[in-house]
């Protein structure tokens, strides 16, 4: 067990250079794109260009380039906005993301319950018309553009529903940090939570209701059966437990990818001031070393939260290990 | 095809016509085939699909000879004829200083159907025309991905070795980093300047751009399942036979491996372009996807946003069609995996 965990550091560690890296290039060494042109305005003379390459150090050799980049992101953590000087990029994310957290914890609750009893429902209701049903609900979910659902779950709760009894709660768009109002950072959040889980709640009733079916055929539920037990018990404590497997590493993944940035379309919608919105705000300005940093960061927490899954997959089950 | 796993039956050269009760025998894509045809879910999904193309294919049709406008220059000034009174399509804003423009509201008229923009255009048009947009991105993107994926899969998993080690990682690296984040990152650097390698140059405002964007960043996703198939299908014994025959690499290649991995693309395809269908969408809402004067259901959607209390339809029409397109393609891409997919029939015990 040792053994595979200190390879998968060292994986680990292997994955998060070449992503910096392949960041680093992409941004900056991208064939037939300049940076020190995008910072220099419309119409910029040579002399501009070579005076600003040389104030950001982008004539010097690459690799150079590359750990004095490095260093400004993880080190001195001094790496400035372009468009705002006075901006620091490292201080930025790091407020920003509790914001961030919020909405995906509070989202992967709901999705995980959600899903679970879809995805147990359809597998026990199978052969009733409420399977088809629950899983056409489940791939209607599926197929929503997160970004549009906001958008429709703003013009209902925020102007055409809003003087009902039923959303009149709902506040205008932003965020209050919990330890400032608990209260208010629920309602802030109660939308964008639903609205960011119900891709996942398709996705894993699928999943699970899959696994549920796959595993029904197993000989140890058969022996379960035969011994007498009751089928909840059948169900809870041998078949669902098994088909939870795929649910849990699936959900580490794609935890890590929503911390990550993919709740970025959330934030976008919904106004709330997390790492997304900060890289949204920075596309369109086009930024370069904010959306770099928030890239950075968030292939960093993904690449870990894979390693975090991988290893505690192999804690749960040993024959993966010598993988 | 008359080949079962890659090799011809063998001819019993003295049998002159078929024994007695003999079953002419059905190729495996042929029982495939018969299989989707009967998934009626399946059917009517890919009939959906298909309604939508044509109709987002009608665009100019629509917008020449139905609603007689065009819908990429602004309108500021157009009127409409409402319940035969002639209307300004973008109306004085109300209140008592009469600030700002409101576009006109669906008229469920030829002309102005779903109402206008914040521009005065004819926002059904648009979305028959965004619709054409996001369908030739999204299938687009979807092949150029494919044969990518192939290429990549099929060179790692048929000469193994170093080759393969050297493919695989590559692949996990990209593959470790987040699908949007990526796109994210090309997508802003190309988008100012466009992209040129040595003599080819895909200009920033291209559709080039997002349909090569999306399709390379879903090359992973295709090329593992692929890579495993031609992994699998190489210790065959068909393929053993094949080299003892005397073989090349390039017959190996093409006319024993591929036709046996191709089932896994003809599973992939239709989910990735639901799939890609998604990403641009979102591409363009964030305004680094489809770049104006083009327009796709995503960018109508960004357009919509601003509009979204008092003229919502902007944003509802092309979101509605997003969703149809999608779920149509993951219902029918359910249907084309149940045919030809033999775990799923391992699965599918109801």
């Amino acid at each position: 067990m040792l053994t595979f965990v200190i390879r998968r550091m060292i994986a680990t560690v292997f994955v998060v250079f070449t992503i910096t890296v392949l960041v680093f290039l992409i941004f900056f060494h991208t064939p037939g794109v300049d940076p020190a042109r995008k910072l220099a305005g419309r119409n910029p003379s040579p002399d501009t260009i070579k005076a600003i390459k040389h104030q950001y150090g982008l004539d010097r050799p690459l690799p150079v380039q590359y750990l004095i980049l490095m260093k400004k992101l993880f080190i001195s953590r001094d790496l400035t906005s372009y468009s705002n000087q006075g901006q620091k990029v490292v201080p930025e994310i790091v407020a920003a993301t509790p914001v961030t957290l919020s909405l995906v914890l509070g989202a992967a609750v709901i999705w995980v319950v959600v899903s679970i009893l879809m995805g147990v429902a359809a597998a026990v209701l199978r052969g009733t018309i409420f399977d088809p049903m629950l899983m056409v609900l489940a791939l209607i979910g599926i197929s929503m553009p997160v970004f549009w659902l906001g958008e429709m779950a703003n013009l209902i709760t925020q102007d055409r529903y809003h003087d009902t009894f039923l959303f009149s709660w709902v506040p205008p768009l932003g965020y209050t940090p919990l330890t400032q109002d608990p209260v208010m950072w629920f309602k802030h959040l109660v939308i964008p939570w639903l609205v960011l889980s119900v891709l996942y709640i398709g996705l894993y009733a699928r999943v699970l209701r899959a696994d549920l079916l796959e595993t029904e055929n197993e000989d140890y539920v058969r022996t379960a059966r035969a011994k007498g037990l009751s089928e909840r018990r059948v169900l809870l404590r041998h078949t669902l437990r098994t088909s939870m497997i795929s649910f849990v590493s699936l959900f580490g993944l794609d935890f890590g990818v929503l911390v990550g940035g993919g709740a970025l379309l959330v934030e976008v919608v919904f106004a709330l001031p997390g790492v997304g919105l900060l890289t949204y705000q920075s596309l369109i300005s086009l930024d370069l070393p904010v959306i770099m940093a928030t890239v950075i960061y968030g292939a960093i927490f993904i690449v870990i939260a894979n390693a975090v899954v991988d290893v505690g997959y192999a804690w749960l089950d040993p024959r993966v290990r010598p993988a | 095809m008359s080949t079962v796993g890659g090799l011809e039956h063998p001819i019993d050269p003295l049998a002159d016509a078929p024994p007695e009760g003999w079953v002419a025998g059905r190729s495996p894509w042929a029982l495939a085939a018969h299989k989707l045809v009967r998934n009626r879910m399946a059917m009517a999904a890919l009939a959906v699909f298909l309604g939508i193309v044509v109709v987002s294919f009608m665009g100019p049709f629509y917008a020449d000879h139905i609603a007689h406008t065009d819908p990429f220059t602004s309108q500021l000034t157009a009127t409409t004829v409402i319940n035969g009174k002639r209307v300004d399509v973008l109306q004085q804003g109300g209140g008592v200083l009469k600030l700002g423009e409101t576009p006109i509201g669906p008229t469920w008229q030829r002309n102005y159907f779903l109402g206008a923009d914040s521009q005065g255009r004819d926002v059904a048009a648009r979305v028959l025309y965004g619709g054409r947009t996001s369908l030739t991105i999204g299938i687009g993107s979807a092949v150029i991905c494919s044969l990518l994926a192939v290429i990549v899969g099929m060179v790692a998993g048929f000469y193994g070795g170093v080759t393969d080690s050297i493919i695989s990682r590559g692949l996990d690296v990209v593959w470790a980093f987040p699908v949007y984040l990526l796109a994210i990152s090309i997508a802003t650097v190309l988008l100012t300047q466009g992209l040129t390698i040595g003599p080819f140059s895909i200009s920033a405002s291209s559709l080039w751009l997002p349909t090569l964007i999306i399709a390379v960043i879903y090359v992973p996703y295709v090329a593992r399942p692929v890579r495993g198939a031609v992994l699998s299908v190489r210790e065959k014994e068909f393929i053993e036979a094949a080299i003892a025959q005397g073989a090349s690499n390039r017959r190996l290649i093409f006319n024993e491996i591929l036709p046996n991995v191709i089932t896994v693309l003809i599973v992939l395809l239709p989910l990735m372009i639901a799939t890609t269908i998604l990403t641009e969408s979102a591409l363009s809402y964030l305004s680094i996807g489809v770049q104006p004067p083009n327009a796709s259901w995503g960018t109508i959607i960004n357009d919509g946003q601003q509009l979204l209390y008092t003229r919502p339809w902007v944003a509802i029409a092309p979101g509605i069609m997003i969703v149809l397109t999608v779920l149509s393609l993951n219902v029918f891409g359910d249907g084309v995996r149940d045919a030809l997919d033999p775990r799923a029939k391992l699965r599918v015990k109801d």
